[in-house]
């Protein structure tokens, strides 16, 4: 049994103008240890469906479909229960570090709260663990900085303080709902190595999502690329990197820089990411894509094994084969 | 929540850009259908011009006079046979004719208190955003003085000094009701003067008053049209406690503030003398309120 | 801290001498000597009160010598109350309206900080809506309008209070006084919270805080309560500025001997130097309530350090 089993998950807001559908029919599946990344552009659904597994939508959010963590559905957990998963079994860090933690409250106040509810463990002994993990996540002084509040800290040391606060239960599921996005570039890669030390030290498993690309190849076994709400493509961080089998994820990677070849462009997806309120009836990036067809527009693409390799899911009605090659053909111009 | 908020803020705007595209429509207009959309502002609206010209025009029409004693109806309840609708006072004077008559004078009273503060507080206001500096800090540093004064007793005092007179009452209300609209007006002034349009037309050479005229005042108009709204309330309320403190107009001149007065001190015996104005007074203001909020969503789409 | 409260009670200074110079150029610019009464007195009794009140000498040094006295605490003598000093007037009237509005405000601190949280949690629910009305309420119905209501209501129709008048502090005078000022600040108080909260609920570290398992009563309790209170600290100051102007009417219905009382009286009778002395304490008092709101709200705030 997977750790977590995901499916058919989908979110709708109840927005003044109608119901708006964040997430439709979106699978995944996580085994202990391993990394998930969750890649797509702002709007893209990504955030919402962890948001939904946390039980952290918003007030006008509804879920349909199952999260199934140990064979339990999340979904339809009371607040009770749910609340003796998450922050004990579930732990999830934030995108935005400088607003995430209570600037009213110490940092040795918000860290040992979580081990006071989910462990029992005394105040006293609740700050010892929380210093030994604020050391793990190489704060210096952390026994003295504990006593600060979270204004008293740079961005990167509050992320930092936001991980160590997830792994205060050494959760079996964390998920980092693009963790450095509000980061600078050499702070970003210090997270992420330590991400990396912290999975292999505390055997964590970790739904990463993000819209870097960079972020997904330098910690990710799987990877979920997701557009407008639904899973695109879907498989090996391997295969989705080097045989790109979806218009999409071709157009994202063809919008990355890359150190290996120079000369030609960067090349940008045309268009803007759709509105959510107003989807297309079929393929959600029938709109930019350059491979649409009039089937495109009208009818939507089941995400189902690639042709060329039954690993990979992908949604889309252009056949792999004919897709790679157009895609490699343009990379040799 | 915030984001998916933000989200279908930021869907609304391109969709009411688009629209914008496509009809032309201005900031003004736009405007204009949301306020009318608004059920509560509206009727709120209507409520209030029906007050208005219920006083302006109803002691004309009505066949009593606001002085005048009826000897054979002294202190009566109010009753649909002898013409007396809402009843009478103590001296047998027409209730009806003297709301109408005292809301003449509260009205009054509240739009030009408010006309006055509101240019007080926009040339206040625009002059320390224009100028900057030390005139700037001291001219807020003035406004924050204000603010920390008890406006009330030193009306008392300046009542008591000077006497009791209509333009008086204008007066003491005006000096301690134009602080917010010069604050406001301020920081708006200053967030113009940044702007690059203005910049731009410095550097082709626009002369200064062209640029206030052209540039900053349009500007300025939403939320000053926003602020004056909420002047409205105040000053009528602060009008109204003046008078009930025997500070207004004279008899037997009145208004609504002195009627409340009056009627507070026979409750008793006779209730109606005090529920006329007082429900007068309140309707005023709950409508005053009301447009007003109905006017800042209209006028600020940010804040739907 | 203390070098910042030091500095904002040197910023007080100068607001303080304005109010009390441009009060007293009024007082004293304006025609007709405080003597020019309907009795007549003897030119030799004027003279002599003249001097007593150094109202022979120059503007400037009258002036000089009523901020001397000022400095040492002495409002001066009442005008028109033979044998009172201001000090002694406002003595027996000051506890009076102390009682009534910092009790006002207290219960309805509490009373309207509690029904704002709930509101917040409920929102639509029937004390959402309560507390909605009592916001639309307070802003169109004037205290002059419900005191008289009150008394109608509770006094006059049930019975059950006095309409007015006080006793030495005698609870039954107290009540009603106290509900009116109660019912205007929780309009404000509730409305306020209600907003704040909703707002702090809504902010990330309140979703951190969820994400961590914690029930919802240690969620609004530890996390959201205090920054959701820092709003409604700073409307104190207003609130009790206007509890001022609510005390003069409120004092005016219910025939209570206050500060507020003994204005109004003060400026019926043309008592200028009574009217001038509230005026420079009311003011005083007000100049230190935001002094202290600002310093609560620096205290409160783990972001303002000095």
């Amino acid at each position: 049994m997977s750790l977590l089993k995901v499916s058919n998950l989908g979110v709708q807001f109840q927005t003044n103008d109608g119901v708006v559908s964040a997430v439709n029919g979106v699978s995944f599946e996580l085994e202990k240890g391993q990394t998930l990344g969750i890649v797509g552009e702002s709007g893209s659904g990504k955030s919402q469906t962890v948001l939904a597994m946390m039980g952290l939508l918003a007030k006008n959010g509804k879920t349909t479909g199952e999260a199934l963590y140990q064979g339990k559905n999340l979904l339809a957990m009371s607040p009770a229960e749910l609340n003796r998963i998450r922050g004990d079994r579930l732990a999830m860090i934030f995108q935005d570090p400088m607003t995430s933690l209570n600037p009213y409250l110490t940092v040795e106040r918000q860290m040992t709260e979580v081990l006071e509810l989910h462990k029992g463990i005394s105040r006293r002994g609740a700050k010892k663990r929380a210093i030994e993990l604020l050391d793990a996540v190489r704060i210096p002084e952390a026994a003295r900085r504990i006593n600060m509040y979270p204004h008293e800290f740079s961005g990167g040391m509050r992320q930092r303080v936001m991980i160590a606060m997830a792994l205060l239960c050494e959760p079996e599921v964390l998920i980092a709902d693009e963790p450095t996005t509000a980061l600078d570039v050499t702070v970003q890669a210090q997270i992420l190595t330590l991400l990396k030390e912290l999975q292999r030290d505390f055997g964590t498993s970790i739904v990463m999502i993000t819209h870097d690309l960079g972020v997904v190849a330098g910690l990710c076994e799987k990877v979920m690329v997701m557009y407008g709400g639904r899973a695109m493509e879907y498989g090996s961080a391997d295969n989705i990197f080097y045989q790109p089998s979806h218009p999409y994820t071709i157009g994202l990677l063809g919008a990355l820089p890359r150190l290996d070849h120079d000369g030609s462009e960067l090349v940008s997806i045309p268009g803007n990411p759709p509105n959510m309120a107003r989807m297309p009836k079929g393929c959600p990036f029938s709109e930019r894509c350059t491979h649409a067809s009039s089937r495109c527009a009208d009818e939507l693409p089941a995400l189902a094994a690639s042709s060329v390799n039954p690993q990979v899911l992908r949604a889309c009605h252009k056949p792999a084969d004919e897709l790679q090659q157009a895609a490699q053909e343009v990379a040799h111009v | 929540m915030m984001q998916s908020k933000q989200k279908a803020m930021t869907a609304a705007l391109d969709n009411s850009l688009a629209d914008a595209a496509v009809e032309g429509r201005s900031l003004w207009r736009d405007a204009r259908v949301r306020f009318f959309r608004n059920k509560a502002a509206v009727l709120s609206l209507i409520v209030l011009a029906l007050i208005t010209l219920a006083c302006i025009f109803g002691p004309m029409v009505l066949p009593h006079t606001y002085e005048d004693t009826d000897w054979d109806a002294m202190g009566i309840a109010p009753t649909l046979a002898n013409t007396h609708w809402f009843g009478t006072d103590a001296l047998g004077r027409d209730l009806l004719v003297r709301c109408l008559i005292g809301g003449r004078i509260s009205l009054m009273v509240g739009a030009l208190a408010t006309i006055a503060s509101v240019a007080l507080g926009i040339v206040w206001g625009a002059t320390a955003g224009f100028m900057g500096g030390k005139v700037d800090s001291l001219m807020m540093r003035i406004v924050d003085m204000m603010y920390a004064v008890p406006y009330l007793l030193i009306a008392i005092l300046m009542v008591t000094l000077l006497g009791r007179d209509f333009y008086l009452v204008v007066l003491t209300i005006t000096v301690f009701s134009w602080m917010d609209m010069a604050r406001v007006v301020r920081g708006q002034t200053l967030a113009i003067k940044s702007k690059e349009y203005v910049e731009a037309a410095h550097a082709i050479g626009v002369s200064t008053p062209k640029i206030i005229f052209r540039h900053i005042v349009p500007n300025l108009l939403g939320i000053v049209v926003i602020y004056t709204t909420v002047t409205v309330p105040g000053v009528i309320l602060t009008e109204s406690v003046l008078s009930f403190l025997g500070l207004g107009v004279q008899e037997p001149m009145t208004s609504w503030g002195v009627l409340i007065q009056d009627g507070a001190g026979v409750m008793d015996a006779s209730p109606w003398i005090l529920l006329f104005p007082a429900g007068l007074l309140s309707v005023t203001l709950y409508c005053a309120n009301y447009i007003g909020d109905g006017l800042r969503d209209a006028l600020d789409p940010k804040d739907r | 801290m203390w070098s910042y409260t030091f500095r904002r009670v040197l910023a007080t200074i100068p607001t303080l001498l304005a109010v009390i110079t441009v009060c007293y150029l009024l007082l004293h610019l304006t025609p007709g000597g405080p003597f020019d009464g309907e009795r007549k007195v003897s030119a030799a009794v004027l003279a002599n009160l003249q001097a007593k009140y150094h109202l022979d000498l120059p503007l400037w040094q009258q002036y000089l010598y009523y901020i001397k006295s000022l400095l040492q605490g002495d409002l001066g003598a009442s005008f028109r109350y033979a044998d009172w000093s201001v000090n002694d007037l406002v003595g027996k009237a000051l506890p009076v309206s102390a009682a009534i509005g910092g009790g006002a405000i207290v219960i309805s601190l509490f009373i309207g900080v509690a029904l704002g949280i709930v509101a917040a949690l409920r929102q639509n629910s029937l004390i959402d809506y309560l507390v909605m009305l009592l916001g639309n309420i307070g802003g169109a119905f004037p205290s002059f309008v419900l005191g008289p209501v009150l008394v109608m209501v509770f006094a006059i129709g049930l019975e059950w209070l006095p309409a007015g008048g006080w006793d030495d502090f005698a609870l039954r005078y107290m009540v009603l006084p106290m509900a009116l000022l109660v019912f205007i600040n929780i309009s404000t108080i509730g409305r306020v919270m209600r907003g704040s909260m909703i707002e702090v609920l809504g902010s990330n570290f309140i979703r951190t805080a969820r994400a961590k398992g914690l029930p919802m009563r240690t969620i609004v309790l530890r996390h959201a309560l205090k920054p959701a209170l820092m709003p409604v600290v700073s409307v104190i100051g207003p609130l009790a500025i206007s509890s001022i102007t609510a005390a003069v009417v409120t004092e005016t219905v219910f025939g209570l001997p206050g500060l507020g009382k003994l204005i109004v009286n003060g400026a019926a009778n043309r008592d200028y130097t009574l009217v001038l002395g509230l005026v420079v304490l009311v003011t005083v008092i007000t100049v230190v309530l935001n002094l202290l709101v600002d310093l609560a709200y620096a205290l409160l705030d783990p972001k303002i350090r000095y």
